[in-house]
């Protein structure tokens, strides 16, 4: 035991609990109504002794749009959520047991880009609710850690089980599941695959399949997923490259990202409540990101999306400021 | 639905051949004037394996926390070991990689 556990350990002077998160405003058109959103995802993490970990997060939403009609004035609605609420227990170096709320480990979105802080584009994939049971977050238990690692290859796993749970913050379905990844660190590649089957009303299966790929000495990341259910699936594809590599990340040209993402779903029977679009639907995003500096970024986008029942021009523009320090103040 | 197949495919197309570009340019950018990073005094031992480690999982999506307080980088190094499977190895070289 006394090898196990957090590096941390060392100097518990590091060990102070966090507050981060993410505040921004966001416009989003979308077949040309207009909806404003501001927004705020407050995190917190807190150490307790030298192996758990307490950690949750948050999101404020009030998004209001222009009254139709004719009526003058705004209208909206106040939303709170939790995403998670969880302890943490590193019980061994190759396993943590996570107790709590937490994010459904299905693919790479729910748990590695949905913050608004490190996201490229301020709308999730369209196929983000396959697998991770519509709500996105479960209520049980999870086992994860990194199975081995080695300076060439390392290969990681998350397994949970959920229970049934309709309390106001913490909704989730009964269900089990679980992601593994291998990650070849020096190619800078990583592969996975997920499965989800959910435990309650019509029992039904979903299977992920993700592809991450930075190449080495390049700005350039591309990411992607494939999720299927059993009325539906889709992939998406996304490629960013920081312009930092024709000149320095703090110049004006280097803090430009372009951003493109291409969607796709398929819908194999009508379901009114997995999240998807109700027909075949593709979807191209362009984006452009711009990192101002104080870890202030700005977000803007086009899609186009193409559907039988009809196609649509989406604008978004947001900013995003990233937050980051000590619950208290010390010496 | 013609013509968005048509985008859809060139889009398609220009995804697969953006790798090549950015090798390229990023070998004449090599030449030219190298990244922020390198200009940084030549890290070495853990602090450099420790930098490594987090280029290669935490910047894969996110950059580095823009200056913060010493006495929460255990607190952001656990959660992060967490968040992303790290081993704890990797845990202990991150770190001391942002905090030396």
């Amino acid at each position: 035991m006394a090898s196990m556990g957090s590096a941390a350990q060392d100097d518990q002077s590091q060990n102070v609990p966090l507050i981060s998160g993410g505040v921004g405003f966001v416009t989003s058109t979308n077949g040309g109504n207009t909806t404003y959103i501001p927004v705020i995802s407050p995190l917190l993490a807190a150490p307790v002794g030298s192996h758990i970990l307490v950690e949750s997060r948050a999101i404020i939403l009030d998004p209001f749009s222009p009254n139709g009609g004719g009526k003058p004035g705004y209208s909206g609605d106040l939303f709170l959520g939790l995403n998670y609420l969880q302890a943490d227990f590193l019980a061994s170096r190759h396993v943590t047991v996570v107790a709590g709320e937490f994010l459904t480990p299905f693919a790479t979105y729910n748990e590695r880009l949905s913050p608004i802080w490190i996201g490229n584009f301020q709308d999730e994939p369209l196929i983000a609710s396959v697998g991770t049971m519509e709500t996105g977050s479960s209520v049980g238990g999870m086992l994860r850690g990194s199975a081995f690692a080695t300076d060439h290859v390392s290969a990681d796993y998350a397994v949970y089980f959920s229970a049934v749970s309709t309390n106001q913050q913490f909704t989730a379905e009964r269900a089990s599941g679980g992601r593994g990844s291998l990650y070849f660190p020096t190619a800078r590649f990583e592969v996975g695959a997920s499965y989800g089957r959910q435990l309650q009303n019509v029992h039904e299966n979903f299977e992920g399949f993700h592809v991450w790929w930075e190449p080495s000495n390049t700005a350039l990341r591309l990411r992607s997923e494939f999720s299927k259910g059993a009325h539906a699936g889709g992939y998406w594809v996304e490629a960013d490259y920081r312009l930092s590599r024709f000149k320095n990340g703090e110049s004006f040209v280097g803090r430009f990202e372009p951003v493109f993402r291409m969607q796709q779903t398929f819908r194999s029977r009508p379901d009114s409540n997995d999240g998807l679009p109700g027909a075949n639907t593709q979807q191209a995003d362009f984006g452009l990101d711009y990192r101002l500096p104080h870890e202030v970024r700005i977000n803007t986008s086009y899609s186009r999306e193409f559907s039988s029942t009809g196609n649509r021009n989406i604008w978004q523009t947001g900013i995003v400021y990233r937050f980051l320090f000590p619950t208290w103040r010390g010496k | 639905m013609k013509s968005s197949s048509i985008l859809l495919t060139c889009l398609a197309g220009a995804i697969a051949i953006l790798p090549l570009c950015a090798q390229q340019v990023e070998g004449k950018a090599s030449n030219q004037a190298p990244p922020a990073q390198s200009t940084q005094t030549s890290p070495s031992g853990d602090s450099g394996r420790g930098e490594r480690v987090f280029k290669q999982n935490c910047s894969r999506c996110h950059d580095a926390p823009q200056g913060f307080s010493p006495r929460i980088s255990g607190t952001i190094v656990r959660h992060m070991r967490i968040r992303a499977s790290l081993s704890e190895s990797d845990e202990r070289a991150i770190l001391h990689f942002l905090n030396p």
